[in-house]
């Protein structure tokens, strides 16, 4: 019952998704003002039916009834009641039953608290949406359908592929789709502008908070699933440039790169027509994500061909998208003119570094993604482009950018002498390549990339500092005014400073952990005790244990630093569903080093299989994603942005019930 | 289900390299090791047979220390997979042919783009005003003299 009710609610946000598409566009070309306010119910509803969808779905799992194919195909009762709801998201079918709601959350809020908005823009960028959303749910509906029924209901489900059954992966989806689709803003957004043939500072200022909101989900996401690949898959790896993790790197690029460019239309009122541009590269990153991960094509070139309805459909997608964005800019950019002046050192300058850098980084990223694909299809030879490819490909970019960050940051606009600028960052270079230096003095083995990573890392890091001392006058004034100047900053500058130094902490903990990792995988004796890194390790037993949904094989290891002991715990899960082997490291966290046990198979003439790896300084990576996402969040609760206040009370109610 | 079947292959769950397959010798282990990283398991989705579980990785495992054991260079024993398995199996591609397309995208790209860049950037230099109103302010007070 709920499920058919699920399944009508869906195809009833398809019609209301169409009229939002065609009468709000019209209304706005021919100035009809009761055509174009059509665009804030019909977004607003189609939200409140597709969450009614979602619970439809969700009901269905929660309940594990399987007469759902959905359900039968990726659930199982005996799951916990966690699984059971994730499970929701974590299949073709379901994902893509929550892209479009999130596609309709971005859309009724723009409906419901874009009242400051001139109507015509908003019955624009409602349109362009409702066009993403016709277009997505027809896919859903039509290839993907989630509410499918089975003649004959099997008694129990498959179950949930176990390497989702885990907290990490479970919210890592919905995040990304979050990030994902809140470019579609953007891109709704640059649409509009680009009929109306206007952008100014107030576009900008509606497009930044969603392009940061955005990102800042991105952010999230790209780390929980980069963690989860640290502690679940047995080795600590963290990043494989997979074309998946890939499919979620170049929209974080482009958003980064559109986000920074904003601030350029916003504050200066130049690089328009880039920002447009951009904001509609960033969109189609997402898309390109989308038909990389679900068409199948990334696994091979053959499954795309023997099924390809769904590939087929988001390609579809995806030329229309892309090429008649690209075709109305093509006309239309050049009404996006601007006079604003600055010199070659400047702010604007910096930014239009930033923006080359961050562009051609993900331009590599997606021709690394793709080569494989054009070299099969042109010539039929299968070739790979994997890790070291990426390395050294993409790194350089990176090292630029580390580079310039301090000083495009530090520059004012319209017009800089690079000397005044640089005067507060002197000392700070110094200090970060001191330490840089002392770090290669002092390690065993010649490697460069720790004293590298550390001068770079500490020069964003220490850079940033600076301009906040800087702008504070510290030093210079009597310190109590020096912390009021800082408190009087604006929240934007905050998010900069953080923003920037999470970026220098990842750069630090990539380094370190690269340079200095050492390991140790051996047969393992009971009571033997050995060595790595100045820690002595034990083996004192392995038992055998139940789970809720799997069997448990439990190694018990007497780890010694020389001043204390402690005992660490790496498991073996088998699921018991899906006969399915998972490994459950044992790791014991620190801020400057993480001890990572895994345990191994039991060894032909007696003893386990243990591999040990010390790994300086990792949490950085996540911690710094971490604090680079407070920074976006906390850029985002910036004064500036907060003009629609008042309106949303207004709007409250009707958005309400649903939330 | 694609999807799924793509991270069950991404995440091989268990073990890589296993001990018994590792070579006494610690430098030429630390050679195989880093031999292993370049190489891709042919059955996986995009992994190296370092990192891999699968039985066709353990075998090229263990392929390349027999090579190494036998008094191969590095580039011999990456030869020697590859004339058995293709260049498939080099994550990283080649720098010939075609591939070079691939290599000089990111380079060509910032020169391009960089060139680009400067010309924006010294344009709007140029316009700079010598009264110190920018375009838009002129243009505000040319109206103003206009009206």
């Amino acid at each position: 019952m709920f499920v058919e009710l699920g399944q009508y609610a869906l195809i009833l946000a398809f019609v209301f998704a169409i009229v939002q598409a065609i009468i709000p566009m019209i209304g706005a070309q021919k100035g009809w003002n009761n055509w174009m306010v059509i665009a804030v119910p019909t977004a607003q509803i189609q939200f409140i039916l597709l969450i009614g969808s979602f619970a439809a779905l969700t009901y269905a799992f929660v309940v594990s009834d399987f007469s759902v194919q959905l359900v039968a195909n990726n659930s199982h009762s005996d799951k916990p009641m966690l699984y059971k709801v994730t499970g929701v998201w974590a299949n073709h079918e379901g994902s893509m039953l929550l892209w479009n709601l999130i596609l309709a959350i971005f859309g009724a809020a723009v409906a419901t608290f874009g009242n400051n908005l001139p109507p015509e823009l908003r019955a624009r960028v409602l349109s362009v949406q409702a066009m993403i959303g016709v277009a997505f749910l027809a896919f859903l509906i039509f290839t993907s359908n989630p509410f499918l029924r089975l003649d004959i209901p099997p008694i129990n489900g498959n179950g949930l592929n176990p390497l989702l059954q885990d907290p990490g992966l479970a919210f890592h989806p919905p995040f990304l789709y979050l990030g994902y689709v809140g470019l579609s803003m953007a891109f709704s957004f640059a649409i509009a502008a680009l009929i109306e043939g206007k952008v100014d500072a107030a576009w900008a200022r509606w497009v930044r908070p969603w392009t940061l909101a955005a990102w800042v989900f991105l952010t999230i996401g790209i780390a929980l699933g980069s963690w989860w690949a640290y502690y679940e898959l047995g080795w600590g790896g963290y990043w494989f440039w997979d074309p998946v993790e890939n499919s979620s790197f170049m929209p974080w690029l482009a958003a980064t790169a559109l986000l920074h460019s904003a601030i350029v239309v916003e504050k200066r009122d130049t690089l328009k027509a880039w920002t447009v541009l951009l904001a509609i590269i960033a969109f189609s990153f997402s898309l390109i994500g989308t038909f990389l991960v679900r068409s199948g094509i990334l696994t091979s070139v053959h499954a795309f061909a023997t099924d390809p309805a769904r590939g087929t459909f988001v390609l579809g997608i995806l030329a229309v998208a892309i090429g008649g964005a690209l075709t109305l800019y093509a006309f239309r950019a050049n009404t996006l003119k601007s006079h604003a002046v600055f010199s070659t050192f400047s702010r604007e300058s910096g930014l239009v570094l930033n923006n080359l850098l961050l562009s051609v980084a993900a331009a590599v990223v997606l021709v690394g993604t793709l080569w494989p694909l054009v070299i099969e299809f042109t010539t039929g030879d299968k070739i790979s482009v994997g890790a070291p490819f990426f390395d050294m490909a993409f790194t350089p970019f990176m090292v630029v950018l580390a580079m310039a960050l301090p000083i495009g940051a530090i520059l004012p606009w319209k017009r800089a002498k690079l000397g005044n600028s640089m005067k507060p960052l002197w000392g700070m270079m110094a200090l970060s390549v001191a330490l840089g230096t002392y770090v290669w003095a002092t390690q065993t083995g010649g490697r460069m990339l720790a004293p590298i990573g550390l001068t770079l890392a500490s020069w964003i890091i220490l850079g940033a500092v600076a301009d906040f001392a800087n702008r504070s006058r510290f030093g210079q004034i009597p310190l109590r005014d020096s912390m009021r100047r800082l408190r009087n900053l604006p929240r934007s500058d905050w998010g900069k400073v953080l923003a920037h130094s999470g970026l220098g902490m990842i750069i630090f903990g990539i380094s370190a952990v690269t340079a200095w990792e050492t390991e140790d995988i051996r047969t393992t004796q009971f009571g033997e005790r050995y060595e790595l890194s100045g820690y002595y390790f034990t083996l004192n037993k392995v038992e055998n244990l139940e789970g809720p949904n799997y069997d448990i094989v439990r190694a018990e290891i007497l780890v010694e630093d020389g001043s204390k002991s402690w005992l660490m715990y790496p498991e073996k899960r088998n699921f018991i569903v899906q006969r399915m082997p998972t490994t459950e490291a044992a790791i014991d966290i620190s801020l400057t080093r993480d001890v990572y046990i895994a345990l191994g198979d039991p060894q032909e003439g007696g003893g386990y299989a243990v591999r040990i790896y010390i790994k300086p300084f990792v949490d950085w990576i996540w911690i710094g994603a971490m604090v680079m996402a407070l920074g976006g969040l906390t850029s985002l609760f910036d004064r500036r942005y907060r003009v629609a206040a008042p309106s949303r009370k207004r709007a409250k109610p009707l958005a309400a019930p649903a939330e | 289900m694609r999807y799924l079947l793509f991270i069950l292959m991404l995440a091989s769950p268990a073990m890589a390299v296993e001990p018994s397959e590792m070579l006494a010798d610690p430098v030429l282990e630390a050679r195989a090791r880093v031999i292993s990283k370049g190489l891709r398991c042919v059955v996986c989705q995009n992994e190296n047979i370092d990192d891999s579980n699968a039985g066709i990785a353990a075998d090229l495992r263990v392929l390349v220390r027999e090579r190494l054991t036998l008094g191969d260079t590095d580039e011999e024993t990456m030869q020697y997979v590859v004339d058995r398995y293709g260049e498939y199996v080099l994550l990283k591609p080649t720098f010939f042919g075609s591939n070079m397309i691939l290599w000089l995208m990111g380079p060509f790209l910032l020169l391009a783009g960089g060139f680009g860049a400067i010309v924006f950037i010294r344009g709007r230099g140029k316009q700079r005003p010598e009264e110190g109103l920018d375009a838009d302010e002129q243009e505000k007070l040319a109206r103003l003299l206009r009206d």
